[in-house]
């Protein structure tokens, strides 16, 4: 019953989604474009802290590789959008392949500290190197040609990109879902709850945190990936510790504890965004006081305390 | 050999100072358990009062000195009362987002009150000029100063931990919480005066660099990953590590900034990357349970 | 001429200047219960530990089945065979009794490298998960978070996860520990069942000696880490340096 219920309203929110130029203002595209985008950026973190329980602060690194990837590639070489996709992904992958060897051996306060560390490293490259990255001007003035696969689309119509990041988006999510619901994603919980006693029962927790910690690398990078041409730039704003925040944020915001969480939170974050943004420039300041209101009162945060009232009725 | 010589004095003023700061970023990680990421923010904030009071307000240094650290004390007091104790019983990586929720705070507010601009403030004119040493190396007289102010807590740091009953409560406090109050160790003041006093560790850091360093609202962000690197050098939790990595790290700028000016941002995390690789719990670091 | 499942010799973990364990050597061999008694602070758990790979030895070497296992990872020697129980609960108290099993049974198979596996997790391993439930009389407990069942039933999930991975060679610690009377006499009825099928070496410290005498083939005495009797139960109750350190407090025990 509860998950009939489920399917339903999550068919009803794509077919909205899918609809969405045609039934909403213009400018919608463009909020719901970020929302998808951050939201897989934000699952993707949700993938190391709601599951397996590692904090990081260091997670826009992967995602600034991958828009960097991206717009490297579609400036210099043109290439088709997916295929400069596969590249942001394997970019994240292997960027996080390697931060996380560092630092998934040591404990969560370790974790956390190196992970704002490495991520500040990556910043501070990708600043000064001028002569790849642009230093703090970034990378622009680059178009997408085409999308690949032989489908001849107008990327640069933001309804079009809005449904192609809507259908890369929606076949990564299911993908991630994927591997939260398996075997290797019930070790990732039980790892959360108790590394040691995983460890007993015969497997290398570091491993497995090296895994999940690559993947969510892999998926950031995607994220990324598509975040350059919605941008027109790949910026070194998007490698700073202020954007490791956010998917923090959107998944404190919507709920560590479900799959969706995240999601719904990059959501209420943008609308938030937005929203504040017309009438301060303190956006930040606003984002950190939430953040400490949600961490001290509302930790499972908005859908994430809905939910938990939900399953306890049924 | 004149130039290493200015290379590692250079060394020596920053290294020092690393140290104070990295210590209150020890204190309160011994004794709460947590990372405070805000730690870089309030050194930032004492630096910026120091603006104000000096540059603004016109007050003597040493008044300064005194006041802004205790300041920027009296507000961590604040926020553990206020924000901390709600989450201290929780999962760790609560703590941890407060105090980062706590970075964004502090540093939007600084921004918010004294703008983006960059600020400069004069050492005070006992300690302007320069000294001459032997081999026609100048050194700053402010930067002796900061030698000196680094030794004096240097030492008496190990004095208060080793030497007195209230450094042994925080240890204490750091090795067993629960044994603490069993014997009756109001475990919440020595928490509550950890915080305090590792951000007025800070904040002096922040006073002392002023006239320095240039005064911009990045220099928070710097500080803390300098620090983080400090302790990872130099073990998590040891008064000693936080010494041997700020010295190590001070030595990179000093050196790498003099030979190696072109990889000198990156040269930091690549030796504590080494560090991480050959020693994972930092050259003097206990095991910290994994 | 079997080869004992465990080799111990001179077995020592100092912390600081003191010996926690200090010097132990024992054999012991396929199939047989060992007890493991001694007062609190004798060093049974630090033992276990650096059996477990939890800590690693000072001074000595460990045998399992004949390959070096000192000092190596926990989970390297929960791979090769030895699986341990915990003296404090140690089961993930979030996820429902079956999935702790789960997580157990998933760990032996080696099937959390399939990632991509769905329906909602394994189907075998589900069943594999019900059958080791349904052994320890936990079936209807299977879908109630591990969290929130009683402290017994919780010390069988612990148990039910040591025995998932399929050890050769089972350490309990202190398993009755707080339970009731009744659950006791559970878990005792388990283990010596267990035994007889031949297919586990059982280590277990206990501080009940009615629980002992019952299951033990040989007990192992310890006092301030160090080996003070080694025997069968009934050599063990006559030693007169054990009845003198030891089995003078525990008749209190045994009245109880």
């Amino acid at each position: 019953m509860k998950r009939r219920l489920t399917q339903l309203v999550l068919i009803i929110i794509l077919a909205l989604l899918v609809l969405l130029p045609w039934i909403t203002p213009y400018f919608y595209i463009f909020i719901v474009t970020e929302i998808l985008i951050l939201g897989l950026f934000a699952a993707s973190f949700n993938l190391i802290f709601g599951y397996t329980g590692m904090l990081s602060f260091g997670h826009a690194a992967f995602f600034g590789v991958g828009a960097y990837a991206s717009a490297l590639l579609l400036q210099s070489s043109e290439w088709p959008l997916l295929a400069c996709l596969v590249v942001a992904v394997l970019t994240g992958a292997a960027l996080a392949l390697i931060i996380g060897y560092f630092s998934v051996r040591l404990n969560e306060v370790y974790f956390s500290m190196l992970t704002l560390a490495f991520g500040m490293m990556v910043y501070a490259v990708v600043h000064q190197w001028r002569s790849v990255t642009n230093g703090s001007d970034g990378i622009a003035g680059f178009q997408m040609t085409s999308l690949g696969l032989g489908l001849d689309l107008t990327l640069g119509n933001p309804s079009v990109y809005y449904h192609v990041v809507l259908a890369i988006v929606v076949a990564a999510t299911a993908l991630l879902y994927l591997v939260c619901r398996s075997s290797f994603g019930l070790i990732l919980t039980a790892i959360r709850q108790n590394p040691e006693r995983v460890a007993f029962c015969g497997l290398n927790v570091a491993r497995y945190r090296l895994a999940a910690f690559t993947i969510a690398g892999a998926f950031a990078g995607l994220a990324g990936g598509l975040m350059a041409p919605f941008l027109r730039i790949a910026s070194p704003e998007l490698v700073h510790w202020s954007m490791s925040a956010e998917p923090v944020l959107m998944s404190i915001l919507g709920g560590t504890g479900y799959f969706l969480g995240p999601f719904f939170g990059a959501g209420m974050f943008v609308l938030l965004e937005t929203w504040i943004t017309s009438w301060t420039q303190a956006w930040m300041l606003v984002l950190g006081i939430i953040l400490a209101l949600m961490v001290m009162f509302f930790r499972r945060g908005v859908l994430g305390t809905f939910l938990d009232w939900w399953l306890e009725r049924k | 050999m004149g130039s290493i010589g200015m290379a590692l004095l250079n060394s020596l003023d920053i290294g020092l100072l690393l140290f104070v700061i990295a210590v209150g970023l020890n204190i309160i990680f011994g004794v709460l358990n947590i990372i405070n990421f805000a730690h870089g923010a309030l050194y930032m904030l004492g630096a910026y009062l120091a603006y104000s009071c000096i540059g603004m307000w016109g007050m003597p240094f040493w008044l300064t000195l005194l006041i802004a650290p205790l300041a920027v004390a009296a507000l961590a007091v604040a926020i553990d009362r206020l924000m901390l104790r709600f989450i201290y019983q929780r999962d760790i990586s609560d703590s941890l987002l407060l105090t980062f929720a706590l970075l964004l705070i502090l540093n939007e507010s600084v921004r918010l009150v004294w703008g983006t601009g960059i600020y400069v403030v004069d050492p005070p004119t006992l300690l302007q000029g320069t000294v001459h040493f032997p081999g026609g190396i100048t050194y700053p007289i402010y930067s002796l100063f900061v030698v000196g102010v680094g030794l004096v807590f240097l030492v008496g740091l190990w004095f208060l931990f080793n030497r007195t009953r209230l450094g042994k409560i925080m240890r204490a406090a750091a090795l067993d919480r629960e044994m603490a109050q069993v014997l009756c160790i109001n475990t919440r003041t020595v928490i509550t005066g950890a915080f305090a006093f590792g951000a007025w560790l800070a904040a002096v850091g922040g006073v002392v660099a002023a006239p320095m360093r240039a005064i911009d609202p990045g220099m928070g962000d710097k500080i803390i990953i300098e620090s983080f690197i400090v302790v990872v050098i130099g073990g998590l939790g040891s008064f000693p590590g936080a010494l041997l990595g700020a010295i190590v790290l001070g030595l990179i700028y000093g050196l790498g900034g003099r030979f190696l000016p072109d990889v000198n941002l990156v040269l930091p995390f690549v030796g504590m990357a080494i560090v991480l690789l050959l020693k994972p719990h930092g050259l003097l670091g206990k095991g910290a349970a994994s | 001429m079997t080869q004992p499942t465990l080799q111990i010799s001179n077995l020592t973990k100092r912390f600081g200047g003191v010996a926690a364990v200090n010097g132990i050597s024992l054999d012991v061999m396929p199939k047989e219960t060992l007890a493991i008694i001694g007062p609190n602070g004798a060093g049974k758990t630090t033992f276990y530990n650096m059996l477990s790979g939890r800590m690693v030895p000072t001074e000595g070497r460990i045998l399992f089945e004949g390959q070096d296992i000192t000092g190596l990872p926990p989970h390297r020697i929960s791979r090769m065979g030895v699986s341990r129980s915990f003296q404090i609960n140690n089961i993930f108290n979030e996820m429902s009794v079956r999935e702790n099993v789960e997580v157990a049974l998933t760990a032996y198979r080696g099937d959390s490298r399939r990632w991509a596996n769905i329906a909602s997790r394994n189907r075998p391993v589900q069943d594999q998960a019900d059958a080791l439930l349904h052994q320890l009389s936990l079936s209807d407990l299977a879908t109630k978070r591990a969290g929130v069942v009683s402290y017994g039933d919780k010390r069988l999930v612990e148990i039910a996860m040591v025995l998932a991975t399929q050890p050769r060679l089972v350490l309990l610690d202190e398993p009755t520990a707080g339970m009731t009377p009744d659950e006791t006499h559970r878990v005792t009825a388990l283990v010596k069942a267990l035994a007889q099928t031949g297919h586990y070496t059982f280590l277990i410290t206990e501080h009940d000696m009615s629980v002992v005498f019952d299951v033990a083939d040989r007990i192992l005495v310890m006092h301030r880490g160090e080996t003070l009797a080694l025997g069968r139960p009934d050599e063990v109750r006559a030693h007169p340096e054990v009845r003198k350190a030891y089995l003078g407090d525990t008749d209190e025990e045994l009245v109880q």
